[in-house]
């Protein structure tokens, strides 16, 4: 009998193992996964994590759903893909009357937007129309994508910047009784195809500016298309997106368009944006996440922008970047930039990112490593918005992260024909009539959604089924904030054609917490920009109020930190975009703090 | 200890030219020419577009398929191997697979090349190194990995680029008839796509104009080691990849061109050497040894 060499046993056993590997590395993400997957009742739930959501819009007198557009009827045939935004959320106290109020787009034709009063009793009521702010997708003007809310004049009153597949709208707070329609006077241009928007103090004059990213390009009217070419060049190098605005805040309810005097002139598709003082220079940079294509970190001198992106490492690898979200999610007062991507399984992993920023103090610029797969927030189906908040009030900030981009027919899907057209040149890719039919199937429809509750010890683990997240809408926007004052982050989503969810937070007793709510004196009124950092039991967190963040989204500008049991020696340093600091010490948990800057 | 009685690359020049292990044909040619030639498209690429998700990866990838090679060459053949047939194993891995773990692109380097010493009919491999590596991990490990299909900026210039050289080289190595016989059979088939599922002829065309098709035009169904030796047996098999891939397609098969060199190009070398061993004057005739 022939004998086998030893050696060659070996190499097959090898062989053998190394086929055997993938299967052993899905049996351990599997083993870290469990949780995420099995649903657990409301006690069980809140004894292991925590907390526990719980759907209550209807009881809260919410029933809204999401309606598409109805674009240029060239696009039929991808018509699901193409009218696949426009649903967002942001959290706005309109009225000043302590509590928590929601804007919510809709982007229908002749669709109304809704303002929900809350209504201190567990409810919301619309009042959108009598506020004027509810008819503002007529055909001809576009149709709502999101909206940023701010006190451009710094009157106490929070102001809406509307921006739109169309015309974008500028509405006046008239102290909480109606807004007025702005957007002429203020210097808006005529027509943005725009995803993004953000408001922020860049140059630290006090009054806030805004920023305003374009993704289809602003001369393409998407409801009468002179050509069909108006799709992007690429899947991952587009540069033929809509233009970038940056407006500069004149005072008297002026604004100037600056953006390419200040460095900014970038044509990617931009669907994200978010801004933070990432390297504590006082002047917030601005991130910006693009769809086909890297992301963008402009860094602010405070005179101009300065794109540093591939430096950073944040624009290095192109992926479709659908998010931004700033979180301290190492108690080590920096922040972590959360930017969504898209995966699905065995078509294409491209992975979320965590930008970490690298310990460098000789450094004067800044620099990220992605640790979203070290610390298991990785992959997220294809991902659209995401917030950082303490949902479990433990100390940690958590993270909530929608998805689902197409759901129609469950068994049937168009991901073949998609990656079919997504490697071709960009004369094919580029032209609508070149993409095959959708005929109704799904692209990455009806996905999980993922809620990770940080440890605390640098890993993140699933929860959503367990905690009753168990939706499975094509998900745009999710906003936090502590909606009926309670001091716990409630959660509401909107879904392109679909529900507008508010998981209602139940926290488990014994965690304490702590909120602030800001207002500018020398900086602006709504004191965007400002940076509170609290020190606690030894660790400290950072977080700021935010012009917007996410995607179409943005958060309840009142900072929530979740504590823990017993805190002690609690203070909080806080860093206005004026440049003045104050401290606060022999702060009590389970607080709301009203802070006004100093004079 | 047995001697082996495998065969595999060793330092010593091939005599047949080859886009893995490559020897040149004439003497104008230089055996090193594959190698220097992806890795110009592989910066080319990166530098205009930024093709590498991470520099890590890609060494990773190329690292562990050099590593495997020089082991498994000295453990098994105990001689030095020509690193140049696993550098571009590695590399092909490195830019083919897309991965956001480091793990996969180890596994697949080492897969790749580990599947040249232990999937052996007759002491020859059967199977395209990265071929296999990479049909594997797709099949294997749908979760954690998906191939290049997006990149290089989607640009028409740089696609032009590539496939003039990439022409122009696999011309000089004389197996520039696999390739014109795939792309012209793509073409045929992509009509005859379109005609079935009523979709643009363009979106059925689209595939081929991405980069992935330019490496595995170029690079793996043209691999000596890996392809029959007879050129109007090269062209029928070119043929029947794209004939292959075609049904694999009409299935909504992603990765239809990679499963089906998996498939036709094994098979074609079985029955290759099924027929040489029964016409033993057909095979000194017509197919040299492979050494």
């Amino acid at each position: 009998m022939k004998r086998i060499p030893v050696a060659r046993i070996v190499v097959t056993l090898f062989f053998v193992g190394l086929l055997a590997t993938p299967a052993i590395m899905r049996w351990r993400l599997a083993q870290r996964t469990l949780a995420a997957h099995s649903t657990l009742d409301p006690q069980t739930s809140l004894a292991r994590h925590g907390f526990y959501l719980e759907e209550v819009s209807h009881a809260a007198g919410i029933d809204f759903v999401h309606q598409a557009p109805t674009l240029d009827a060239q696009l039929n045939p991808i018509m699901p893909e193409v009218a696949s935004m426009g649903a967002s959320v942001s959290v706005v106290d309109f009225d000043r009357d302590g509590w928590p109020d929601l804007y919510v787009t809709n982007s229908k034709e002749g669709s109304k937007n809704h303002l929900y009063r809350n209504m201190h009793d567990g409810t919301f009521k619309d009042v959108a129309e009598q506020m004027g702010v509810a008819d503002v997708n007529q055909p001809g003007t576009g149709v709502s994508m999101g909206a940023v809310w701010g006190d451009y004049d710094n009157d106490g009153y929070e102001d809406l910047f509307l921006y739109k597949w169309g015309r974008p709208e500028l509405f006046h707070n008239d102290q909480g009784h109606a807004f007025t329609r702005v957007t002429e006077q203020a210097g808006m241009p005529a027509w943005i195809n725009a995803n993004s928007a953000v408001w922020f103090d860049y140059d630290g004059d006090g009054k806030l500016d805004l920023f305003v990213g374009g993704y289809y390009p602003e001369d393409v009217d998407l409801w009468h298309l002179k050509n069909t070419r108006m799709m992007p060049e690429s899947f991952e190098y587009a540069k033929n997106g809509g233009r970038k605005y940056l407006f500069h805040n004149l005072g008297g309810g002026k604004f100037e368009e600056v953006s390419a005097k200040l460095g900014i002139s970038s044509r990617r598709w931009a669907l994200a944006a978010g801004a933070a003082d990432l390297r504590g220079t006082g002047h917030q940079d601005l991130f910006v996440a693009n769809d086909y294509g890297v992301s963008e970190l402009y860094l602010n001198d405070g005179k101009r922008f300065h794109e540093v992106g591939e430096q950073a490492g944040v624009g290095f690898a192109p992926k479709s970047g659908m998010n931004v979200a700033f979180g301290d999610v190492l108690n080590d007062g920096h922040y972590a930039v959360y930017v969504s991507n898209i995966s699905e399984n065995g078509t294409l992993i491209q992975g979320n990112n965590l930008w970490v920023p690298k310990e460098d103090p000789a450094s004067k610029t800044v620099s990220f490593e992605n640790l979203a797969r070290d610390m298991g927030v990785e992959l997220g189906g294809w991902s659209f918005g995401a917030q950082f908040g303490d949902l479990n009030n433990d100390g940690t900030l958590d993270l909530y992260l929608t998805n689902g981009y197409v759901s129609l027919d469950r068994n049937k899907s168009y991901w073949y024909d998609f990656t079919k057209i997504a490697g071709g040149n960009s004369a094919i890719i580029g032209d609508a009539k070149d993409w095959p039919a959708m005929e109704g199937r799904s692209l990455s429809g009806y996905q999980q959604k993922h809620v990770w509750l940080n440890d605390g010890a640098g890993h993140f683990v699933d929860v959503a089924q367990s905690v009753g997240v168990t939706d499975t809408y094509d998900g745009r926007a999710v906003a936090l904030a502590d909606l009926w004052n309670r001091g716990v982050l409630d959660v509401v989503v909107a879904n392109e054609r679909g529900p507008l969810l508010v998981y209602k937070n139940t926290v488990a007793p014994g965690n304490h917490w702590i909120e602030f709510s800001l207002k500018g004196s020398t900086s602006n009124r709504s004191a965007i920009g400002a940076a509170v950092e609290l020190s606690w039991n030894g660790q400290k967190q950072l977080q700021s109020v935010s012009g917007g963040s996410g995607f179409s989204a943005q958060n309840d500008r009142r900072l929530h930190f979740g504590l823990g049991k017993s805190p002690q020696a609690m203070s909080a340093i806080i860093h206005w975009p004026s440049g003045k600091v104050r401290t606060l010490t022999s702060l009590t948990a389970d607080k709301l703090y009203t802070i006004e800057e100093p004079q | 200890m047995s001697q082996p009685t495998i065969q595999t690359d060793t330092a010593k020049p091939e005599p047949r030219s080859s886009f893995r292990g490559w020897t040149p044909v004439s003497s104008s040619m230089n055996p090193y020419l594959p190698p220097v030639f992806i890795t110009l498209i592989l910066l080319v690429g990166h530098f205009s577009f930024g093709i590498l998700e991470s520099y890590k990866k890609t060494a990773l990838a190329i690292v562990s398929s050099m590593l495997c090679e020089l082991v498994l060459s000295r453990i098994l053949v105990h001689k030095w191997p020509n690193l140049a047939s696993s550098y571009i194993t590695g590399i092909s891995v490195g830019i083919l697979l897309r991965s956001p773990g480091y793990w996969p692109y180890a596994v697949c380097g080492l897969l790749s090349i580990t599947s040249k010493y232990v999937l052996r009919v007759k002491g020859r491999h059967i199977f395209n190194p990265s071929n296999f590596g990479i049909s594997a991990m797709l099949f294997l490990a749908s979760d954690a990995v998906a191939t290049l299909s997006i990149q290089w900026g989607n640009n028409l210039a740089a696609m032009a680029v590539i496939w003039v050289l990439g022409s122009l080289i696999i011309w000089r190595a004389r197996r520039f008839h696999i390739c014109a016989t795939y792309v012209a059979s793509f073409l045929l088939f992509s009509v005859i796509r379109a005609w079935a599922t009523g979709d643009p002829w363009l979106s059925e065309f689209s595939p081929i104009t991405g980069p992935e098709y330019q490496l595995f035009t170029f690079f793996m169904i043209t691999d000596p080691k890996t392809t029959v030796k007879p050129k109007w047996a090269q062209c029928v098999v070119a043929f029947s990849i794209a004939f292959v891939e075609m049904i694999l397609r009409l299935e909504q098969s992603i990765y239809a061109p990679l499963y089906a060199l998996f498939l036709v190009g094994p098979a074609a070398l079985v029955i290759e050497m099924m027929w040489n061993a029964r016409h033993p004057f057909a095979r000194s005739a017509a197919a040299p040894a492979l050494p």
